[in-house]
């Protein structure tokens, strides 16, 4: 009972330790302060209290409490610029606006509170990108979209105030809509575990069984003729009755098979392996003053197990920094350095330029090739005209709160980067109207009208602007995707063309981002001519994105090549080295991205995760469930053309329509490909039928990029892994967009980023850099896995040698569950001779030590296949048990029949044996500790012969003159006549 | 064995944090603890270090083995069955319970004479003394001496508690099932008169201070002492006339004393007599016809069970017992061969699996 209640009391406090913290960081965020407008006045009160119909005031930079209808604000038209970082993990502002009938109540809240509209709405639901409502107001309706709805977890930018009305709170809104159902998280040892001890219970029942059917032939045949000596109790009128009796008693007695203490065990050996990552020196972050940490220590040793790891891009593999790297101007390179030999120059090596000629420069920004600024300075027609083109053409706000101190606000961080690098280049955009863009041209002041924007789509893949300059020319700039605007150049700039690829490719293959500019003359009447048409596409109520593109299609054509520019998005420290030693270590990484496919793809090369020497990268981006089907499948016949026949062992299972949970085998490709699928699709794929397919392709890639993804997608993908592949997943992320995927995997890893905590306080562990990924399963996670496997193999293994020689003297004592041990011996067995040094083997062991572990990952794969701890090494250690108790009864039963010591006195008494039995168990199970021990420190010195030291301070106590339970002379036989 | 002790130095996680940061850095301590890099010795098994030890064990097992079978061996030992349950056996008229007292003789004839000190055993067979009921069934305190536990026995003892509303003194099954055979050994000499051997008792557990010493409660006179008790109910006489010597009465009482140390397994012996060495010149017991006169009082036959007489003499490594040897010189070939096997396999395949020295 007592090791029972130890159990149960250090897991309910834990737990309850768990449940408070849990419940303090929920009162934080309940206790936020909002401004209601409560009887026509605003009202601070606490997020909590806020309820569907109130209406809410916002100001810059604050979070939004729940999805909200916006009303009105601050900005010209209502606009309202937000950030949706926490959501899709994008970095832009993205713009929302009200409709006019409430815009125009401003922040009059007399208005405001008269406001009696009634909004009628669909069920709360998970679609970010979707929202459909009517709004009734004085007897007319409105159409509300998902244009006119701030949701929870958005960040109010650029916009000073704002109103709105709440429609969805608490659980209803998208985000937690989005954010899963979180469920306790076990480990499979966990689950194997609970299996483990069923099994025993079984056959701890069988045993008894079998001995209380031996104890009810015993009794017939023999104990009832002993009644002479040893007469039956009173209410015992039969040997069946007897037998019943019995297997109760070899219950009790065999119940140390039963390992109660082997939870308490596990639940310090993982605390102990997870203080390890809190106090892993490696895995501290400096700049930004955090450790990892292990918020929950129930998962350690699943972290030497992993085989898929899902992980966000923006912020996780990124520093999401962009940063102008290199362009091409006019077929020249710019961006590279090179020394007198011409040799390139290394980053360390290298000078900043100069930009002090600039008042308006950015002193962030740094450069490096000083041939650039020269022919910026010299007045170079060519780089005159790409810098301008980027300082106009972009869709970025500017900031400029103090005379000369700029801030852009831009949709995407290329632009800002783009316009940040002409910044300082000379050619300064200064801010923009809806009709003009102001920029700064060497220090002088320029005007440009603004007369239209062409903007960015996915199938466009590119964005122009027509403004017209202050000398009266009409110019369109235009920039975007290579492929695209190759197109669509005049045919006189193809040998321009052909060198700029050239250098485009160069950049492309370092892993830079990299988008083309061209410009573009126009002509006073085309241009008119043209605009008649825009403004008709714009007016125009069907087909409108149709039109308007193929209105654009008219325009952005017959362009001059400019140039290209190069961006790097900085990977964070690491992350290639990390990824390829994960690969190493056959951890596969499938990148979950709400970012467009372009950029993914990019990031993918850059870090390694896809490779130039790949065979192939498939992508599939069908709209509907065939199309898709066929591009999986065109994949798949590639990589092993046998898995789509019949006679593929997977499709004949499949067709026998196995019932659920079934596991799909690992199937290997004839070589090195990639896979990328984007949300639309993935949709498709993971709502229909095709799940299967989509699992069976992507799992035969070495890498996998799903972009454009919602936050709930990404749950959907590694619960479909969960769902078919027996294998450890683990999500990484930093954003509130990671966190249903957080949730969803074995194990969610929250990189303490810049977007928010969210991530972060829904995960398992946390470090700040991706790279210590790989110090977290390729050290702490093998060591843990490694420690629990061993732990569990010995304590399952002890525990059987010691309960199973009960079970062989059961046949020598007429069943009648006498025990082999003294009593004090089977109370101390468990808790105080064996419980330390299988502790200490668990807390201190390494099979090789971290070095190694990170030099050859090949040393992870045991882990995810579970080869050191499974059902068959459970089985081999009952047989173990099993031997070791056959030899540690039978041996010394040998030795001591008849057996009489050398001054005469027999010695085959029930006392000698017991000693003798007992301590060859306990030499025998520390000889296996020590063997099983590879790292001996000083501690397991100590827990080892220390235990073993107690055991015999112990005997000698209880067995001695003082305590009159024994005769004296017992410790003469203790020869070594056991062996092992 | 390819140890290297692994203390390995400092390397630090990363630069270190900025000087005169106001917020307190959140680093983790560097201690070897915490990092575990705590020193460590790591022992590699090898082939060099594995095969030795085989081959040692073997080499120091299988002497071992050899000499204590063959001390083992050189033991006498004789065992005389006298249950009687066959019906030429002389011991077959007491198997019936109208006889008493029922005696009889066994004779027998030691083709070789016993040397020095010879101990004289009752074995019993089929004999549960190591039945949980059986076992528990005693009062240690009573047996202590403890004068309140003598008239109020423990509820242990029960069925042999009280008797006739008197407290059992010793209670329990194992008291009351106490062995309670004389046995008289002879030697029948040339002129076909029997001459006794002296079969001495005192000196079994002389010497050695008894520390599960069943004190006789009280004092000097052990009947007034034990009064308001009653002997256990097989018991012919009550507890403090088990003999005549006044000295070997009560709870010390030898045969008492080994009686009530259970045995561990349903086959046992247990020390009756010493039959002292009477000098170097003589043996003995010199081989000739003996005859055993057994008092019998003690039932078996009802539940299959055997009696028997040893006589045996005495080595350095106690009675006799070739299962030590055998088990001995076993384990020590086993491990011998296994050391060849392994010599060849390690010799055979060396090359191609040479990885245990790699270094960096």
């Amino acid at each position: 009972m007592t090791p029972l209640m130890v159990v149960l009391s250090i897991t309910a406090v834990k737990d309850a330790i768990d449940d408070l913290k849990r419940h303090q960081s929920d009162d934080r965020v309940n206790n936020l302060p909002v401004l209601l407008l409560v009887n026509g006045k605003m009202k601070e009160d606490k997020w909590m209290n806020v309820q569907v119909g109130d209406i809410i005031k916002l100001e810059n930079n604050q979070p939004v409490v729940a999805d909200i209808l916006l009303l009105s604000s601050s900005e010209p038209y209502s606009l309202t610029y937000i950030e949706t970082a926490d959501l899709d993990g994008e970095t832009n502002l993205k713009v929302k606006q009200a409709i006019s009938v409430t815009s125009d109540m401003e922040d009059r809240l007399e208005l405001l509170s008269a406001f009696n509209g009634e909004v009628r709405c669909e069920a709360p639901n998970n679609k970010l990108d979707r929202f459909s409502g009517i709004l009734t107001y004085k007897g007319k309706n409105y159409f509300l979209d998902h244009d006119k709805l701030l949701l929870r977890g958005c960040i109010i930018r650029n916009t000073d105030w704002c109103y709105g009305l709440v429609i969805y709170t608490g659980p209803d809104t998208k985000l937690m809509q989005n954010s899963g159902k979180s469920t306790v998280k076990r480990t499979q040892i966990d689950h194997l575990m609970n299996v483990l001890v069923l099994w025993i219970f079984l056959g701890l029942g069988i045993i008894c069984f079998v001995l209380a059917v031996g104890h009810g032939i015993w009794q017939n045949k023999k104990g009832y003729h002993f009644q002479i000596f040893l007469p039956w109790e009173k209410y015992v009128s039969s040997s069946a009755v007897s037998a019943i009796l019995i297997f109760w008693s070899y219950f009790i007695i065999l119940n140390t098979m039963v390992p109660i203490s082997l939870y308490v065990s596990v639940e310090i050996i993982r605390l102990g392996n997870s203080l390890y990552i809190n106090w892993d020196r490696k895995m501290f972050y400096a700049p930004r003053n955090t450790p990892a940490q292990a918020r929950t220590t129930t998962l350690n040793e699943e972290l030497g197990q992993v085989k898929y790891v899902f992980s966000d891009k923006t912020g996780t593999l990124t520093q999401n920094i962009m940063i102008f790297n290199k362009c091409s101007i006019n077929g020249k390179l710019y961006g590279d350095t090179y020394d007198k030999d011409g040799q390139r120059v290394t980053v360390s090596e290298k000078e900043k330029v100069d930009f002090s000629y600039n008042k308006l420069a950015d002193p962030k920004f740094s450069f490096y090739d000083k041939t650039l600024v020269e022919a910026v300075k010299k007045g170079d027609h060519w780089v005159h005209l790409f810098f301008r083109s980027l300082s106009l053409c972009h869709t970025v706000m500017s900031e400029e709160k103090v005379e000369g101190m700029l801030v852009y606000q831009a949709q995407s961080p290329d632009e800002g980067a783009l316009v940040t690098a002409a910044r300082n280049f000379g050619f300064v955009f200064r801010s923009r109207t809806s009709e003009t863009v102001i920029v700064v041209e060497m220090g002088k002041t320029r005007v440009y009208q603004l007369l239209t924007i062409l903007d960015f789509n996915n199938v466009r893949k590119r964005m122009s602007v027509i403004v017209r300059t202050p000398e009266d020319r009409i110019m369109l700039f235009c920039k975007g995707a290579d492929t695209i605007i190759c197109e669509l150049l005049h045919p006189s700039c193809s040998s321009l063309c052909d060198v700029t690829m050239e250098h485009l490719d160069d950049c492309a293959s370092e892993g830079l981002r990299t988008l083309m500019v061209a410009y573009r003359e126009l002509d006073e009447a085309f241009f008119q001519d043209w605009s008649k048409r825009h403004t008709e596409a714009c007016l125009s109520l069907e087909n409108r994105e149709s039109r308007l593109s193929s209105v654009y299609e008219e325009v952005e054509k017959d362009l001059m090549l400019l140039g290209v520019t190069a961006i790097e998005d900085k990977l964070q420290d690491g992350v290639p080295e990390t990824i390829i030693i994960l690969k190493k270590a056959k951890i596969r990484l499938w990148v979950l991205t709400g970012d467009k496919q372009e950029t993914a793809v990019n990031i993918a090369y850059s870090c390694n995760l896809f490779e130039d020497e790949m065979d192939e990268v498939f992508v599939v981006e069908g709209r509907d469930d065939e199309t898709i089907r066929k591009e999986l499948r065109t994949a798949r016949n590639k990589m092993k053309p046998e898995s789509l026949l019949d006679s593929d062992p997977i499709n004949i299972y499949l067709t026998t329509k196995p019932e659920l949970p079934f596991e799909i085998p690992e199937e290997v490709a004839n070589g090195n490909y990639g896979l990328i699928i984007d949300g639309y699709s993935l949709a498709y794929a993971l709502e229909g039928n095709l799940e299967l397919e989509l699992l069976r392709t992507a799992c035969m890639c070495k890498g996998v990029i799903c972009c454009r993804m919602t936050p709930l997608q990404k749950a959907q993908v590694v619960e479909l892994m969960k769902r078919y592949k027996k294998v450890v997943t683990l999500a990484v992320g930093d954003g509130a967009n990671d966190v249903s995927m957080i949730k969803a995997a074995h194990i969610g890893v929250g990189i303490s980023g810049q977007e928010g905590l969210q991530a972060m306080l829904n995960s398992d562990f946390t470090f700040s850099q991706f790279q210590y990924l790989q110090r977290l399963l390729l050290v702490h996670g093998r060591w843990s896995y490694n420690r629990m496997c061993k732990f569990l193999s010995y304590f399952f293994y002890k525990n059987f040698t010691f309960t199973l020689v009960h079970f062989w003297y059961a046949f020598f004592n007429g069943f009648s569950a006498q025990t082999v041990y003294e009593t004090w011996f089977i109370t101390c067995y468990n808790l105080v001779y064996t419980s330390l040094p299988v502790l200490g083997m668990s807390l201190f062991d390494q099979d090789v030590n971290e070095t190694w572990s990170l030099l050859f990952p090949e040393l992870y794969e045991p882990g995810q296949h579970n080869l050191y701890f499974n059902k068959k090494e459970f089985v081999k250690c009952l047989m173990h048990g099993i031997y070791s108790s056959f030899v540690l009864f039978f041996v010394p039963m040998g030795t001591l029949y008849n057996a009489e010591r050398n001054d005469g006195k027999d010695i085959s008494d029930y006392q000698s044996f017991s000693l003798v039995v007992q301590t060859s168990l306990i030499w025998v199970v520390t000889i296996q500790i020590a063997l099983k021990t590879t790292y001996w420190t000083m501690i397991s010195h100590v827990v080892i012969w220390g235990s073993l030291g107690f055991y015999f301070c112990m005997s000698f106590l209880l067995y001695s003159d003082g305590l009159c339970l024994a005769f004296p002379d017992v410790f003469q036989f203790l020869a070594p006549e056991k062996k092992e | 064995m390819a140890m290297n002790y692994n203390a390995k130095d400092e390397v630090d996680g990363g630069p270190p944090c900025a000087p005169g940061g106001t917020a307190k850095t959140r680093r983790p301590d560097n201690t070897a603890f915490k990092q575990q890099r705590l020193p460590a010795w790591q022992p590699i098994l090898t082939a060099g270090t594995v095969l030795p030890i085989f081959f040692i064990i073997g080499l120091i097992f299988i002497p071992i083995g050899i000499g204590i079978f063959v001390t083992s061996n050189n033991i006498r030992e004789i065992e005389i069955d006298y249950t009687g349950t066959e019906p030429s056996s002389p011991c077959n008229k007491c198997l019936s319970p109208d006889v008493t007292p029922c005696i009889c003789t066994i004779n027998f004839t030691l083709e070789k004479s016993f040397e020095g000190n010879v101990f004289m055993y009752y074995g019993l067979s089929n004999f549960y003394q190591n039945h949980r009921r059986y076992v528990k069934s005693r009062d240690d305190s009573q047996l202590n001496g403890d004068s309140s536990a003598l008239l109020n026995p423990s509820k242990e003892c029960e069925p042999y508690r009280r008797n006739e509303d008197k407290p059992i003194a010793p209670c329990g099954a194992i008291a009351n099932s106490m062995f309670n055979d004389t046995l008289e050994l002879f030697l029948i000499g040339n002129d076909s008169y029997p001459v006794p051997i002296t079969l001495k008792r005192k000196v079994l557990l002389g010497g050695q201070i008894k520390c599960e010493i069943q004190k006789s409660p009280g004092g000097d006179n052990l009947e007034e002492r034990f009064k308001g008790t009653t002997k256990p109910v097989n018991w012919l006489n009550p507890v403090y006339v088990l003999d005549s010597d006044p000295d070997n009465n009560g709870f010390i009482n030898e045969d008492f004393i080994v009686w009530m140390r259970t045995a561990a397994l349903p086959t046992f012996r247990k020390l009756y007599r010493l039959i002292e060495r009477k000098s170097d010149l003589h043996p003995t017991l010199p081989a000739g016809r003996y005859s055993l006169n057994i008092t019998y009082n003690y039932p078996v036959h009802y539940f299959d069970g055997r009696k028997r007489m040893i006589l045996s003499t005495i080595s350095w490594m106690g009675g006799k017992n070739p299962f030590l040897g055998i088990a001995y010189i076993a384990v020590g070939s086993i491990s011998f061969l296994l050391g060849v096997v392994l010599l060849v396999i390690n010799h055979k395949y060396r090359n191609s699996s040479n990885t245990a020295d790699i270094t960096i």
